[in-house]
């Protein structure tokens, strides 16, 4: 067969523009109709001289692209031919602009990098949901699309682990883009979701300082530093970056796993909102590691035991992992609030790893009238924050399992509908006064929630006196 | 063309009611063509019912090969076992007629069908029962084999090799349920699991399923009616033991 090319058909597909060259496989955008999605076609480079992994990738894409649910934070996977005949897959087109326009003039601003980290956060945790992995975070390889979802592309040494790991064992050189690769996949381990991660901490370091966090290693020997090398603080380069943007970053990098993030859902909460930041010693860090503390860790770093692979669906959470329930503190009366309050507290008894999100809705601050301290709109938030503080208290749930939200919106149904696919909202509880005999209808606001949100809702009434 | 659809069953061991539940279960899915990897008898109350089965199933052309337990009651070669798996042997050779013991000594100890290889134990030297418990095990059943899918039972846990390209085995816990990409273009040893006799703390019954038209194997696990099994083997007078490790899986 000949080289396929623009104009080519394969299966029915019409080779379009060439839109990318790559060291494993070339991608083709594809034209003519096939449907609502764009679509492109990826085809390994395979055949003498080039090298078996990119059969391989070509197989673990296709496995780990097949098995995921679909989902706007990766592409979605049309058709693929036959490793032994005719190896191409079809996916769909990512409108959206690379990681790379961003790291290429960074450093850039804290709030930018949170922004962007968090999303790609967000994209990484719907993908260790599904006891995926991604294993080769490049700028290259996150796309962001107009309205700010970050999507992971190339699967191609991906791990998943209900399906066979074909490239375990190709551990003489470890594949993957060695920038930012985890230390426990420099030795071999591939089934961590902590080490995408570690990857996502490195991202966020080039960011914020406009330098990769150990160079570009060229050497195995090189490579193995990061097992005993701490990097260069971000305030040492840059000493605008702000205590909880080191912090996080500081976080993702740890050598051992087991004191990074546990989940990267984790990061894009902290990084969508720095106040969560619980600043230590990471965060105020202006200088390496003294050489005394790195021998002693270039001793250690030769027996390194890496940790072992979280097991897989429980250390990420099951999907239902966050309840949202919506408030109006100052509005509601008593006995819907404690409603509300028993409704979670079931929640929370039956799920010991949920986290609960207490959420209410003011108008934007342009509609306030009053100009005084009391109706500022500072002012404002706070009120409604303590509200739901003093709400949530008797729950006594800990620092970690309960945050605030103040969301500022003219539609409440649309602000917390659009907070729960924003957050991957499992359940939300929304209360209404009105019991089911004296209403013909739901509110407009609850039957808005239960039309449109992503997830489960339930609508809580207080109990009927007597 | 038969169905494409293969279902793989070893270690019945005359567990009637986990083989019965596993033979619905697959045929729901589609299946026609069946393969039984050995250790048809030996452990379990019902002996007589499940080789009168299977042999029906083999006259209809599922493969059927000799597994150790078989090869003890038929008398063919010394096979080592412990005490209660002695004493079920000895109490199963009692309990079949001429038939079911005709139909155990024409079992052969591989078949072979186009690039598959069905074996009770490991490829090398099927005769001697070796254990594919690791890599280097599999590795010797799979370079003995000269096959691209070997199909296997003997240990009692589920479990899938696929050859590297360096040459090693790398294994694999199969996810019940869960269809894996079998790809021709490199070698693949399953294991199946026992469907009488589960040892990993989960009573449910394995088994597999291959899709040979789309390269396709999913492991299985079937809830069975373990109770009724285990009271057979009560009322047998088989070793408490026997009964007991079908209630805990062990």
């Amino acid at each position: 067969m000949n080289s396929p090319g623009t104009g080519s058909e394969i299966d029915g597909f019409h080779l379009g523009e060439l839109i990318h060259v790559g060291s494993m496989a070339s991608i083709y955008r594809l034209t003519g109709p096939h449907g609502p999605l764009p679509l492109v076609m990826k085809i390994p480079r395979l055949g003498p001289g080039e090298r078996a992994v990119n059969v391989i990738g070509f197989e673990v894409c296709r496995t780990v692209l097949g098995a995921l649910t679909q989902s706007p934070r990766y592409p979605t996977l049309v058709a693929y031919g036959d490793v032994e005949t005719l190896p191409y897959l079809v996916m769909e087109f990512i409108e959206g602009t690379g990681l790379e326009v961003w790291s290429d003039r960074a450093p850039i601003a804290p709030d930018e990098i949170a922004r962007l980290g968090s999303a790609l956060a967000l994209a990484l945790h719907a993908l260790h949901r599904q006891d995926a992995v991604h294993l080769d975070l490049k700028p290259t390889n996150v796309l962001y699309r107009p309205n700010g979802e970050a999507v992971l592309i190339d699967f191609g040494l991906a791990h998943h682990g209900h399906y066979p790991d074909l490239l375990a064992e190709e551990l003489r050189f470890p594949v993957g883009n060695w920038v930012y690769m985890a230390p426990e996949q420099v030795l071999g381990v591939r089934c961590d979701p902590r080490s995408d991660i570690y990857a996502l901490g490195g991202l966020l370091y080039e960011l914020a300082t406009g330098r990769l966090p150990f160079g570009r290693p060229r050497s195995r020997r090189e490579l193995r530093r990061r097992l005993y090398r701490d990097v260069v603080p971000p305030c040492a380069l840059v000493p605008a970056t702000p205590g909880w943007l080191q912090e996080i970053i500081l976080r993702c990098l740890e050598v051992d796993a087991r004191d990074r993030y546990a989940t990267a859902e984790k990061v894009a909460l902290d990084l969508a909102d720095a106040s969560r930041v619980e600043i230590t010693e990471r965060g105020s860090r202006m200088r390496r590691a003294h050489w005394w503390t790195v021998f002693r860790r270039r001793v250690r770093a030769r027996r390194f035991q890496p940790a072992p692979c979280p097991p897989p669906s429980t250390s990420v959470g099951p999907p239902v992992s966050i309840v949202l329930v919506a408030l109006a503190p100052a509005q509601s009366p008593a006995p819907l609030l404690e409603a509300l309050r028993d409704t979670t507290r079931s929640l929370i008894a039956a799920d010991d790893r949920c986290r609960v999100a207490c959420a209410t809705v003011v108008p934007p601050a342009a509609a306030l009238s009053g100009e005084g301290d009391e109706n500022s709109a500072t002012g404002r938030h706070i009120r409604r924050l303590v509200e739901l503080r003093r709400w949530a208290r008797p729950l006594h749930l800990p620092e970690e399992r309960v945050t605030y939200h103040v969301l500022e919106s003219g539609k409440p149904a649309a602000a917390l509908i659009d907070y729960a696919k924003m957050n991957d909202v499992g359940h939300m509880l929304i209360g209404t006064s009105r019991d089911g005999a004296s209403a013909q209808r739901l509110p407009g606001i609850c039957a808005q929630v239960i039309a449109e949100a992503p997830c489960s809702v339930t609508v809580v009434r207080p109990r009927p006196p007597g | 063309m038969p169905s494409p659809k293969l279902a793989l069953f070893a270690d019945v061991h005359a567990n009637l009611e986990a083989v019965t539940a596993c033979l619905e279960h697959a045929q729901a899915l589609g299946a026609e063509r069946y393969a039984f990897l050995g250790d048809l008898v030996g452990y379990g109350a019902d002996p007589v019912a499940v080789l009168d089965l299977i042999e029906r199933y083999a006259a209809g052309g599922a493969v059927v090969v000799l597994g150790n337990h078989d090869a003890a009651v038929a008398g063919r070669g010394r096979v080592r076992m412990n005490a209660s798996a002695r004493a079920a042997i000895t109490w199963t050779q009692a309990q079949l007629g001429d038939r079911q013991h005709a139909f155990l000594a024409g079992l052969p100890l591989v078949v072979r069908q186009e690039n598959t290889l069905f074996v009770h134990a490991s490829a090398a030297a099927p005769e001697r029962w070796a254990y594919v418990t690791g890599a280097t095990e599999a590795e010797r059943s799979m370079k003995a084999a000269n096959a691209s899918y070997i199909f296997s039972g003997h240990v009692h846990e589920q479990r899938l090799y696929f050859m590297g390209a360096a040459g090693r085995p790398v294994p694999f816990q199969p996810v019940a349920g869960t269809p894996i990409p079998i790809g021709r273009n490199r070698q693949w040893l399953a294991i199946v699991g026992s469907t009488g006799q589960p040892r990993d703390r989960n009573t449910a019954a394995c088994y597999a399923l291959a899709d040979l038209e789309r390269d396709r194997l999913t492991f299985f696990r079937v809830p069975y009616d373990y109770a009724s099994a285990a009271g057979k083997i009560r009322s047998a007078g088989l070793p408490e033991r026997l009964a007991r490790r079908l209630e805990r899986g062990v």
